[in-house]
């Protein structure tokens, strides 16, 4: 079993079986199903191994397929943007 | 792709699918068109919350009867929805708080909801994460059969069930025109070719007023941008949604762990607007900060942008319009969510001539040529 996303525990077997049943074409679609790159290191290591897989199943470009990108770019403690972390 | 059909929906939503497996489930012959991919709207991007709690009875018996197929639904489709039923407690801040409160939850009783006010040491012990002097709560109302499902889950479940009995989804596909000739649909254009019917349900969630308009329909409803976040998965601290019309705010820990929750942004915005902003960000984690005090060592991992598909009195707009055939499915302010399976089921019995199991005459379009009766029991 070759493992995709770290975070969320999915192999590639996941992500073929997603695209065959339920017909997924984008990484967005990967995401919903799987929770595929919406672990701790935002997709970092995962999307663009899952781009690879749907990019040779579906004959689509990795443009095509890429989702869209969400803030913060890391990990930020809600004390910190809250402003009130005394410790 | 077909060239014909007996309902065209418009909208690869929650309601959308819904809608199109109750049709399915009757034997009609349906096409659902979806210009992005399944629950790319509003769907996917909500705070996955059920509440039966609402101030309007209308709202308040569409979310009850659709809790009652929510629990069986499952099962029903074949696929796991993620249903849990946690609750719902809403803060209640100051003495006029109370007494909205009271005037609810006497409604909600009267329409069989295990509904109540619960004191401060009560918040505690449903939600230990929880300080009700951070919430400026003196109460709560709390309603345990209130709960969460996964929108994506179940959006595909109603999706794979209505493909099964014959309905045909067609992702990437946008709707163009709609033709009508002498006040009644015959025709669907859409990028891919031209689909003859004579029923087409707009189920566009934000973009409908667009749909609307092709039909010569001016319709009322605005899009509104609004923001979420959600942060790293943690072992599990509480069941229910937490939620304060005062602040706007609203809160759960999803199946995964993680605490997932919006709040009115300080940018708001009405039209097509999708950058999240970080002020969203700040105000959220400030409030989160009190609500939970807790939280704030916890970390944000993303945050995103939806629309609300708001109506000037909050309230969805259902049924049929003065174009023959054309149904509105739309205008859900924010909670289409958790009353898509009695919306789907009512919209179906109506385009199929069965007996309506609820008057909805009321959520008709018509009514904003009239004096409005406002939901006031909105967040996020």
């Amino acid at each position: 079993m070759k493992i995709v996303c770290r975070c969320e525990d999915i192999s590639e077997e996941d992500i073929v079986k997603a695209i065959d049943e339920y017909g997924c074409e984008t990484l967005a679609e990967l995401k919903q199903l799987l929770r595929l790159g919406m672990g701790h290191c935002q997709g970092r290591t995962c999307l663009i191994l899952a781009a690879k897989i749907l990019a040779r199943k579906t004959g689509k470009s990795i443009q095509e397929i890429m989702p869209s990108f969400r803030p913060p770019v890391v990990p930020v403690d809600i004390g910190l943007i809250g402003g009130e972390n005394e410790e | 792709m077909k060239n014909e059909a007996d309902v065209v929906v418009i909208g690869g939503g929650i309601n959308g699918c819904a809608i199109a497996y109750e049709l399915a489930k009757r034997g009609k012959d349906i096409i659902v068109v979806e210009r992005k991919w399944l629950a790319y709207g509003a769907t996917g991007r909500c705070g996955a919350g059920i509440r039966q709690q609402w101030a309007t009875k209308e709202n308040a018996m569409l979310a009850k009867k659709s809790v009652e197929i929510f629990e069986g639904l499952s099962e029903e489709l074949g696929y796991d929805i993620g249903l849990r039923q946690g609750g719902y407690l809403i803060a209640i801040h100051d003495e006029e708080g109370m007494k909205q409160a009271k005037k609810n939850v006497e409604m909600q009783r009267s329409i069989g909801l295990p509904v109540r006010i619960i004191g401060e040491d009560e918040i505690k012990e449903i939600a230990p994460i929880l300080s009700p002097e951070g919430m400026e709560a003196i109460a709560a109302t709390f309603c345990p059969t209130d709960g969460h499902a996964n929108p994506f889950k179940t959006t595909y479940a109603y999706a794979m069930a209505a493909k099964k009995l014959g309905a045909e989804i067609y992702k990437f596909t946008e709707v163009k025109d709609i033709k009508v000739e002498e006040g009644k649909v015959k025709k669907v254009i859409t990028n891919r070719g031209e689909i003859k019917t004579k029923y087409v349900v707009n189920a566009a969630g934000a973009w409908s007023r667009e749909i609307g308009k092709m039909v010569g329909l001016e319709m009322p409803n605005k899009p509104v941008r609004k923001e979420a976040m959600v942060t790293e998965p943690l072992k599990r601290m509480f069941d229910c949604m937490v939620i304060s019309f005062k602040h706007g705010i609203y809160f759960s820990q999803q199946d995964e762990g993680q605490i997932l929750g919006g709040i009115p942004s300080p940018e708001e915005k009405v039209g097509y607007h999708t950058e999240p902003t970080f002020s969203f960000l700040k105000h959220m984690a400030h409030m989160l900060g009190k609500y939970a005090p807790s939280l704030k060592h916890v970390s944000i991992l993303r945050q995103w942008t939806g629309f609300y598909d708001v109506t000037p009195d909050a309230l969805p707009i259902l049924g049929e319009t003065s174009i023959e055939g054309f149904i509105q499915c739309n205008g859900f302010s924010g909670h289409g969510f958790m009353i898509a399976p009695m919306t789907a089921r009512l919209l179906a019995q109506l385009i199929c001539g069965e007996k309506i199991d609820m008057d909805i005459s009321r959520l008709n379009m018509d009514r904003f040529k009239g004096e409005i009766t406002e939901e006031k029991a909105v967040v996020g």
